[in-house]
């Protein structure tokens, strides 16, 4: 019955959105304001009613109600409460449906706190909001019903894939997704502001809060899925430029760009054509992950799975949302009255380049994606695209990046100078020299790139603390003066500084890690030890151990630096009961400068068991750095002046001087 | 049987079918570590070096973005077992990385070899990087000819610093009534 | 000319969502892998019988006549699956169906044989699996159709299906008969 409920419900969401994509615009465009009013009540009310087909969905994960198909096939009576509700979106139908709730929540949220929203623009957004939700609700209805029945209900279920039964991964779709759905928020914003033909800095800070939300809940998801690869693949690998990853890489890449360019908006009145671009495609970047993930078109360890009928009609809205859009952008966007005047050397021209550099980021990913698809159709041959491709793209381009996030902050708006900016970090680049220096000393002829990655992460490091300090004049002024702008910076200021910390250490952390890694992969009995790095391991024992749904083999590495005991290491290798595929449980123990990392494999039978142990310098940097770029989208969402419900809409920035 | 029905049992044969075929024959289709066997590690360790960074280079065919080097599909340890026999027996990193493409085409390297139809991947970011700052160039010198911004006075100084909040004392200065 | 800049996104999208049209077309497996080995000589080998004593198979044993190649093994749940479809295929005469064992124990492959039937007109045990990396074998099963001259025409990466025997290999096996 419940189950019922929830279909239906998610049938009376579909009609709301209909509703909400139709009237509120059609009202906008003729000046009847009831029919601009309809969208507040319709967005709310789509909302609750996706959340409670989804709640409906939850629970019969929780009741193990196996008459619903998706319960039989990835959730069993044994499973752990958690897993039963993770399973819940664990697979393509509830996650779409998920993807859905958060594109409705995100809805409710602007008709709620948007009341200082021209009462057109809010109307437009939220039915360009609506659109969207419907094809998707559409989508899942017609092709990936969550609530359809099996008659006869069977007694027990199928599990949910054993490596998804993981607390880091249960919520990593949630976050992931918060991400790169709420960037529809900025490509509604855009649309409507196109209809418009209106973009001022006050639709800047209206759209900024939206897109840091999705931006640093998608940072946080991608962090979470990194460190779920690292742990739970047992290679002590955490990236693999896999087509998926990618696929939740460039919007992050995109929206990052559009943080940055709204900025330009908002302060200088300047860029607006490129940031409506920007609003748009990171949003579309996000419909073609959902596309590329979803279709089967690209083969990964992570895609659903594959049905070309979801593909057909994911790639329909991909075409209709994204060309309609970009049809709509050709169209209104060359009307655009142009902003601000800067000068080649300036805050804007450094956000204007940071933009370049990031466009052209994402692009080397979307090539390196797509082109073995490409080869395919072509029916050029088979090829890969891995990790090298972007070692020799992708890095080499970031690399000025880096080095430009240091500097631009320091560049006045306007016009800056460059020899003063250069002259406060030169602290910086006497340090980031010494990283060089220090890091090809380690790794003698070995990894150039290595040395420019620690060097470029110290200088942004040192380059954002000179930043701060200079901001608040730090032994510069008196230090109750200096005390005084610490405590009235903007918090949006902080934001910046902490989140071009964490990229800057997280920098540190991918940089020694990808280059100075070290790996021994042996046979092992217990009583036996090995040595990697400073690090003595011996194999004490290995001992069967039982959990709620699986059973283990549980190694005990007692580990040793320079004789003294230092940790103690439990690896497990999981077998689990009802789906036999096993699954590495490594075992990390970190300190400042690295991980310890072990792995248990097959035993031969005989008593010896293979183990891999791996030392992992400054892995923690990038968990670290992550938490510092979120960290920092938190503090600046909430600066005062995006809080959602201020008064807003200011005297733009400064009059240009034309 | 309803259609539901019907429909389930068809998506149960192919799920099964394909968990045969995982468990099966592609054993390392999903990514993680299994049937870990102990490779035998070449006694001289430049060797050793330069037959993990070629695994470190080729793909293993049937675990979609995983390397040889971090797989335990059989074919995987077969092929790892291979290129330490080939490094030991002599043969240059070129020889076997021929030696694999003959055998599994270009797939089976994680770095496309430069050719003319695979120049759009190598060259491509390096053109779109210079065409967006030719760009970046064309328009400050139109804005240029169009107008000059003049150096700001110092009245205007003040009044950027107040717009912009850019130190936090504009703020200071309004107090909280923004 | 400022307007048609303003078209470059739309006219991108564009042909990405034809390029996706293309990769979205069921015929296409993306799955699959297309063999390096199409139209090259199959690889040499000499591998023994499942028996002391039996004949096995070599590279020369594949010229003469159409042949259509089968890598399997008695541990692989899809080789069960296909089986029949080799059996039908037997019975053509205007070809000939032989084996190779994939890292299997003889005595176990002739134990899968003589319970499901034997549609091979030779064997060779191919127990290490390196003929299999020298015919750039991902898996089991795995089908191949070599001509008169012993140049590989067709691989198929996954099981037989009766779609894929009656549509692909059946037409291909008619023309190079002719």
């Amino acid at each position: 019955m419940i189950v019922e409920i929830g279909h239906f419900a998610l049938v009376l969401a579909l009609v709301l959105a209909v509703a909400q994509a139709t009237l509120p615009l059609i009202g906008a465009q003729r000046g009847i304001r009831p029919w601009m009013a309809l969208a507040k009540p319709a967005a709310i009310g789509q909302f609750c009613f996706l959340a409670l087909s989804f709640a409906a969905l939850v629970h019969a994960f929780v009741v193990s109600d196996f008459s619903v198909a998706v319960v039989y096939m990835h959730s069993h009576s044994a499973t752990p409460l958690i897993y039963k509700i993770a399973a819940a979106w664990g697979q393509h139908e509830g996650s779409l449906l998920l993807w859905v709730v958060i594109l409705a929540f995100f809805g409710a949220l602007v008709a709620i706190f948007g009341d200082n929203l021209p009462p057109r623009l809010k109307a437009r957004t939220l039915s360009v909001q609506a659109m969207i939700g419907v094809a998707f609700i559409l989508f899942t209805l017609f092709t990936s019903n969550p609530f359809a029945r099996l008659s006869p209900a069977p007694f027990e279920g199928e599990e949910l894939n054993p490596l998804l039964q993981d607390p880091g991964l249960a919520f990593h779709p949630p976050m992931l997704y918060i991400g790169y759905v709420g960037f529809s928020m900025a490509f509604s914003f855009a649309v409507a502001a196109l209809i418009e033909g209106k973009v001022d800095a006050a639709w800047a800070r209206w759209v900024r809060p939206w897109t840091l939300l999705s931006w640093t809940c998608l940072t946080g998801g991608i962090a979470l899925g990194a460190r779920w690869a690292y742990y739970e693949l047992g290679w002590g690998g955490w990236w693999f430029w896999d087509p998926v990853e990618n696929a939740s890489f460039m919007p992050w890449l995109m929206g990052t760009a559009l943080l940055h360019s709204a900025i330009v908006v908002e302060k200088r009145d300047a860029l607006k054509a490129w940031t409506l671009l920007l609003s748009i495609l990171t949003f579309g970047f996000s419909l073609l992950g959902t596309f590329l993930v979803r279709s089967g078109v690209i083969t990964s360890v992570h895609a659903f799975a594959q049905d070309p009928a979801r593909g057909v009609f994911i790639l329909g809205i991909l075409v209709l949302a994204l060309g309609g859009a970009l049809a709509l952008f050709a169209w209104r966007a060359p009307t655009l009255k142009a902003g601000g005047m800067f000068a080649p050397v300036s805050r804007e021209s450094a956000l204007m380049l940071n933009n370049l550099l990031i466009g052209t980021l994402t692009f080397t990913v979307l090539l390196g994606t797509l082109l073995p698809l490409l080869f395919d159709v072509m029916d050029s041959g088979d090829v890969s695209v891995g990790p090298p491709y972007y070692k020799w793209t992708f890095i080499p381009i970031s690399l000025p990046l880096i080095a430009l996030a240091a500097i631009g902050p320091l560049l006045g708006w306007k016009r800056g100078n460059i020899r003063q900016a250069m002259r406060s970090l030169w602290g910086a680049g006497a340090l980031a020299a010494a990283g060089f220096v220090i890091a090809l000393w380690i790794d003698w002829g070995r990894e150039m790139l290595a040395g420019f990655g620690i060097a470029l992460g110290l200088w942004l490091l040192i380059g954002t603390l000179v930043e701060w300090a200079e901001r608040v004049r730090l032994f510069r002024a008196p230090p109750l003066e200096s005390w005084r702008r610490i405590r009235h910076l903007p918090r949006a200021a902080y934001g910046m500084s902490l989140a071009h910390a964490g990229l800057a250490i997280a920098i540190i952390g991918i940089t020694a890690s990808s280059a100075w890694k070290m790996e021994e992969i042996r046979q092992m009995r217990p009583g036996e030890s090995m040595t990697i790095g400073s690090f003595s391991y011996r194999l004490e024992s290995v001992s069967g151990v039982r959990g709620p749904n699986y059973i283990a083999e549980q190694a005990h590495f007692a580990v040793s630096k320079d004789g003294v005991p230092y940790t103690d290491l439990y690896p497990e290798r999981r077998q689990y009961m009802v789906q036999p595929m096993p699954t590495t449980e490594a075992a990390i123990e970190s300190h400042i400068f690295g991980d310890l990392y072990a792995v248990i494999g097959e035993g031969d039978g005989k008593g010896a068991w293979t183990v891999r142990i791996y030392e992992e310098p400054l892995v923690p940097w990038i968990w670290t750095g992550s938490i510092l770029m979120v960290l920092g989208g938190i503090v600046s969402i909430s600066d005062r002046r995006y809080r959602v419900g201020a008064p807003n809409r200011q005297p733009a920035a400064l009059p240009a001087k034309a | 049987m309803s259609n539901v029905a019907t429909l389930f049992l068809a998506r149960a044969v192919v799920a099964v079918l394909l968990l045969a075929l995982v468990s099966a024959s592609l054993p390392g289709m999903i990514a993680p570590a299994q049937a870990v066997s102990a490779d035998e590690q070449l006694s001289d360790p430049a060797l050793e070096v330069r037959a993990r960074n070629l695994m470190r280079e080729v793909r293993c065919v049937v675990c979609q973005a995983q390397s040889i080097g971090e797989s335990d599909a059989g074919i995987a340890v077969d092929l790892r077992h291979l290129i330490r026999a080939q490094v030991a027996a002599g043969a240059s990193d070129d020889q076997i990385r021929q030696f694999l493409v003959d055998r599994y085409g270009d797939f089976i390297l994680f770095k496309p070899p430069f050719k003319a139809e695979t120049a759009v991947l190598w060259i491509g970011p390096f053109v779109v990087l210079l065409t967006g700052f030719g760009l970046l160039v064309w328009f400050f010198r139109r804005r240029r000819t169009i107008a000059a911004p003049a150096a700001l006075d110092p009245e205007e100084t003040r009044r950027v610093a107040r717009a912009l909040d850019d130190s936090g004392i504009a703020d200071l200065e309004r107090g909280s009534s923004t | 000319m400022r307007r048609l800049i303003f078209l470059v996104p739309l006219l991108v999208v564009v042909l990405l969502a034809v390029l996706f049209w293309r990769g979205l077309d069921p015929a296409r497996n993306p799955a699959s892998l297309n063999s390096a080995l199409i139209g090259k000589s199959v690889p040499a080998f000499a591998l023994a019988g499942l028996t002391p004593g039996a004949p096995g198979l070599t590279a020369a044993d594949l010229k003469g006549q159409v042949t259509v190649l089968n890598f399997f093994a008695s541990w692989c749940a899809p080789c069960r699956a296909e089986h029949p479809l080799l059996m039908e295929l037997a019975r053509d005469p205007n070809l000939r169906v032989v084996g190779i064992t994939y890292k299997d124990e003889p005595a176990k492959s002739a134990a899968f044989l003589a319970e499901l039937g034997d549609p091979f007109a030779a064997i060779g045990a191919d127990e290490t699996g390196r003929v299999g990396i020298d015919f750039g074998l991902t898996g089991v099963p795995e089908t191949y159709v070599i001509d008169r001259d012993g140049i590989i025409r067709y691989r198929l990466a996954q099981p037989l299906d009766s779609a894929r025997l009656e549509q692909e290999i059946r037409p291909l096996l008619a023309d190079l008969a002719s």
